[in-house]
């Protein structure tokens, strides 16, 4: 079983902040990188871009991305842009 | 709007995109990147999300409605400012009006009496081509319909508007993204080539094409291989038919043509006017403010307007002044002349000006009838503008239907203005659009109005519906000993009793005749006592007319009561067909062929049965022999119903024992496959399973001693009750293999049920290899119908499958005890025979309507395997099990 390594709950209003301290952590970790999405019931556009530019330097360093709690409405839109695939989800 | 040749599209839009830069490429990629997560995001917004960006989209767009008007005209050199300002409020004002109230997020329609909701899925990106006719118009419509519905759109506008589209886009997109919407939802390209429409236009994450441009660019976009919505040219013929309001015709007419300089497709290009009225209709274009050209001027004007070699219009005329034409072709007009009004003699390359003329040219045709009128309207129609707009002007409502009619026309208008009536939502109640479906006719998916919901996939959310059944039997029936008497009660002039040979024999009318009140003039039509012939049902019917009958009495089995059935039918709509009547059905109620309703005479039908088993007096069932086409002809209509039974058991007492067997076992399997029928309900139900308990229980005493008087009365009682459900539930497969099985081998209907009855329960009860839709029923429950038969009986078992098994034995001790073969090899039939038979033998069996309601759907091969099973027959009543059939585990 791979080691969670981060383990970070994400707030709904600051997903863009949080995404990039945790790209600033990345460099340092092994294993997965878990991120809880229970408290986010929307996404905007800004979130997305960070969340497929942080997939992006995960899948660059061999870091698996978790995602816990999504709301399926927010599931629906990284379907739609295509990027449901790089992440792991778990609920 | 099409522009159609205004614009002379005549470069294709090429699907290559070959030539275009890695650069470009990025950049174009980057748009729809962007669309394709605005479009995601968008997802995500409540109906009241959007309904404010929307709100706030419209009052942006009037407030700067002038300003992107003069951009407009400015740009482009089309039209008139003043009503492109009054094109850019219907954009914003009506569009809004129009969609504010209408739901497009979630649920957005309910059915409730059909069980169906409709739920709103956005597109997501939608590639959009603008006119150069109206540029900000149509961008401002556009993007309101996009927000109103969460979608994102890149926005590809004419080359020679694309400024003033752009900045209706900046003004769209600032103020959508102000109020909330995500960022990316919209775009437009600026500078940009045929070849990044191409681009875009076959791009994977584009969902929609919405091509509102020239017949270049719909082409281009149904030939992507996307999903497109196009429009298609114009050429709108007007008739003003002799009835018609001249004044309002010609103010409207002017008001239309003149309307931003005729751009608007929809506008009137040649009015037909009937000759009555034809002068003075020109006169009142004079009168306000058109020029009526002589033939040398019409000419002058051709020769100027329209492209000698195309036959299309000159784009140097689109959307110019009236004036300003007259001058360029050497006519000498008033000031201030609106219209210039061309009279022409055709329609076609001959006559020039018959095309579509988007200025303020109009052509007239003085038509000599309506009929001239109408076909020249339909060349005209014909003659560029399929699908379009075609208007009326008329108070004679045959004639708008006629025209109608003949009009291939997305929009008819009546009575209003071509061009401001088919944007919608001014004159009429049609949607608000600057984008006209043109249908097939102009190459088009739709003849709407583009609207919101052509931004939309609609999904419909269909729940289960619990269909009407229904229980169907004669109102009256009338049992037990002496229940003849009953017929005492219905008065009749002239009454005919249909019977057979053996029963007059036996003194059975004579009991009947007894009852019958004082007056009533009777006369016996015997018939063979065999199921009945056309020739004989034919004659029944001669004499219920001879003595003008209004009663019939049939006295006697099925036979006798089947022939009475169909006499009836024939004697009251004498014109029936019962060839067409019999056509096959799958369910009664949505049958091709429906029974007559008109009658010409009328007769209430009694049905006295002398036989315990076909149930006929309560079934809407009648079959008939076709000696001459060696068939049977089975109908089936509650019509068929007879309207009074009457089951007495004196009339069975005399039965012998074989037949007392044989119609006991038919009674039986009745109850049994309405029992476990796809269409059984609680109301069959209880009669299937009642019938079921008396025939176990009454069957073999009335077969031991037949003059138990209990037995007889039980088993009588036990057949009409398991036809009232098999009435309305019907029957199955057994019914099918034993319909087939008698007719090839001529043996007995209750002795060919006995020989299947053990195997189709054993069938039934198992995991079935196809299942047959039954909408009436909650899963798969044969078997648990059998085990709750058991039960019912006594039969004991823990199980289902237990249970199953000691029903079948059941069965088989019941048909042992009355004396059945156990095989069909028992009755003499060789082995060799019997193959060579199995071929017809499935085939019509397959085609016997019986297995439609069974539960399980039998496949040729299966039918075939239980014929076998039959021929090679049970064993002595043991253990039946549910050999070589996966059972269906469940314990009870």
């Amino acid at each position: 079983m791979a080691m969670i390594a981060v383990w970070l709950k994400i707030d709904e209003e600051r997903v863009v902040q949080a995404l990039q301290e945790v790209e600033e952590q990345l460099g340092n970790v092994e294993g997965e990188v878990a991120l809880d999405f229970s408290s986010v019931r929307r996404i905007d556009p800004s979130a997305l871009r960070a969340l497929e530019r942080f997939a992006g330097m995960a899948d660059d360093r061999g870091v698996k991305v978790v995602l816990r709690g999504v709301d399926v409405g927010v599931y629906k839109v990284l379907k739609l842009v295509k990027i449901g695939s790089r992440f792991l989800f778990v609920s | 709007m099409a522009t159609s040749e205004v614009v002379q599209e005549r470069v294709q839009i090429s699907l290559a995109a070959e030539s275009l830069s890695e650069e470009r490429i990025a950049h174009l990629e980057r748009l729809v990147s962007q669309a394709r997560s605005a479009a995601a995001v968008f997802t995500q917004f409540t109906q009241e999300d959007v309904d404010r960006i929307v709100k706030a989209m419209a009052l942006a767009g009037l407030d700067q409605a002038q300003h992107l008007a003069r951009l407009a005209v400015e740009e482009t050199r089309l039209g008139v400012m003043e009503d492109k300002v009054i094109k850019n409020m219907v954009a914003t004002e009506f569009v809004y009006n129009y969609i504010k109230d209408k739901r497009t997020v979630g649920v957005i329609r309910e059915f409730p009496e059909r069980n169906l909701v409709e739920v709103a899925e956005p597109i997501g990106v939608i590639f959009s081509i603008t006119p150069i006719t109206n540029p900000t118009s149509t961008v401002l419509f556009k993007c309101i319909m996009a927000i109103k519905t969460r979608n994102a759109v890149i926005f590809s506008p004419h080359p020679n508007a694309w400024r003033c589209c752009s900045e209706a886009v900046k003004i769209m997109y600032e103020t959508a993204l102000k109020h909330g919407a995500p960022e990316g939802v919209f775009a437009c390209l600026e500078s940009h080539t045929l070849q990044d429409n191409a681009y875009l236009m076959r791009h994977k994450d584009v969902g929609l094409i919405d091509a509102t441009g020239g017949p270049g660019a719909v082409k281009a976009a149904y030939s992507s291989g996307k999903p497109a919505l196009g429009v298609g040219p114009g050429n709108t013929p007007v008739y003003l038919e002799k009835t018609a309001d001249v004044n309002t015709a010609v103010t409207d007419i002017i008001l239309s043509k003149t309307f931003d300089n005729g751009t608007i497709c929809a506008s009137e290009q040649t009015a037909v006017i009937d000759d009555e009225i034809y002068d003075f209709v020109l006169k009142k274009f004079a009168e306000l403010g058109a020029h009526v050209c002589n033939e040398k001027e019409t000419k002058l004007l051709a020769r100027t307007v329209i492209d000698a070699e195309t036959g299309f219009m000159q784009p140097m005329a689109v959307g110019q002044k009236a004036a300003d034409i007259a001058r360029l072709a050497g006519i000498s007009v008033k000031a201030g002349t609106k219209l210039l009004i061309a009279p022409i003699h055709g329609v076609g390359r001959e006559h020039p000006l018959s095309v579509e003329k988007l200025f303020p040219v109009l052509a007239v045709y003085r038509a000599k009838s309506a009929d001239e009128a109408l076909k020249v309207c339909v060349d005209v129609n014909h003659a560029g503008g399929l699908g379009h707009t075609a208007v009326i002007f008329s108070r004679d409502d045959d004639v708008i239907r006629r025209f109608s009619e003949v009009m291939n026309a997305g929009r008819i208008l009546v009575n209003s203005p071509g061009s401001v009536g088919a944007v919608g939502g001014v004159y009429n109640d049609l949607a608000p659009t600057f984008s006209f479906g043109c249908g097939t006719g102009g190459g088009n998916s739709t003849t709407d109005n583009v609207n919101i919901y052509h931004y939309l996939n609609i999904k419909r959310v269909a729940r289960r519906t619990q269909a009407h059944m229904w229980f169907r039997v004669p109102n009256q029936i009338y049992f037990n000993l002496n229940a003849v008497e009953n017929v005492r009660q219905f008065p009749s002039l002239s009454t005919i009793i249909i019977t057979n040979p053996a029963l007059e024999k036996f003194g059975h009318v004579d009991i009947v005749r007894r009852y019958l009140p004082e007056g009533t003039h009777v006369h016996v039509s015997v018939i063979p006592d065999a199921e009945p012939e056309i020739k004989v049902v034919m004659q029944g019917v001669e004499a219920l007319n001879f003595y003008k009958a209004d009663q019939i009495i049939a006295l006697g089995g099925g036979s006798v009561i089947d022939a009475a059935k169909i006499m009836k039918l024939k004697f009251e709509s004498p014109d029936a067909d019962l060839e067409e009547l019999a056509a096959p059905f799958l369910d009664l109620r949505k049958r091709v062929v429906q029974y007559p309703t008109e009658k010409t005479n009328r007769a209430r039908l009694i049905a006295i049965s002398t036989t315990s088993g076909t149930g006929s007096e309560v079934t809407p069932f009648a079959v008939l022999t076709d000696k001459a086409r060696a068939r049977k002809v089975t109908l089936a209509d509650y019509s068929l119903t007879p309207d009074v039974a009457i089951v007495d058991p004196q009339f069975v007492m005399s039965m012998p024992k074989g037949l007392t067997a044989d119609t006991g076992i038919d009674c039986l399997t009745h109850a049994l496959e309405a029992a476990v029928s796809s269409y059984a309900s609680a109301y069959t139900d209880c009669n299937a399973m009642q019938a079921i308990r008396m025939a176990f229980k009454y069957l073999p005493i009335a077969y031991e001693n037949p003059r138990d008087e209990e037995a007889r009365l039980m088993m009588h009682n036990a057949a009409c009750i398991a036809a009232m459900a098999f009435a309305n539930a019907s029957v199955g497969v057994n019914h099918a293999l034993a319909h087939a099985f008698g007719a090839r081998f001529g043996v007995a209907h209750g002795r060919a049920n006995a020989l299947m009855l053990p195997h189709v329960i054993v069938y039934n009860a198992s995991v079935p290899t196809k299942f047959l839709p039954s909408p009436y029923q909650k899963g798969y429950i044969a078997h648990k119908k059998y085990a709750t038969i058991a039960d019912l009986l006594g039969l004991g078992g823990h199980t289902i499958d237990e249970k199953v098994k000691n029903l079948v034995v059941a069965t088989e001790k019941l048909l042992d005890q009355l004396g059945f073969p156990r095989s069909i090899a028992d009755l003499g039939i060789s082995q060799e025979e019997f193959e060579r038979a199995m071929p017809e033998l499935t085939r019509l069996a397959f085609d016997d309507p019986s297995w439609r309601s069974n539960p399980r759907m039998p496949l040729m091969s299966e039918l075939a395997d239980l014929f076998w099973k039959a021929y090679h027959g049970r064993g002595p009543a043991k253990a039946a099990g549910v050999t070589g059939q996966a059972s269906l585990q469940h314990s009870a």
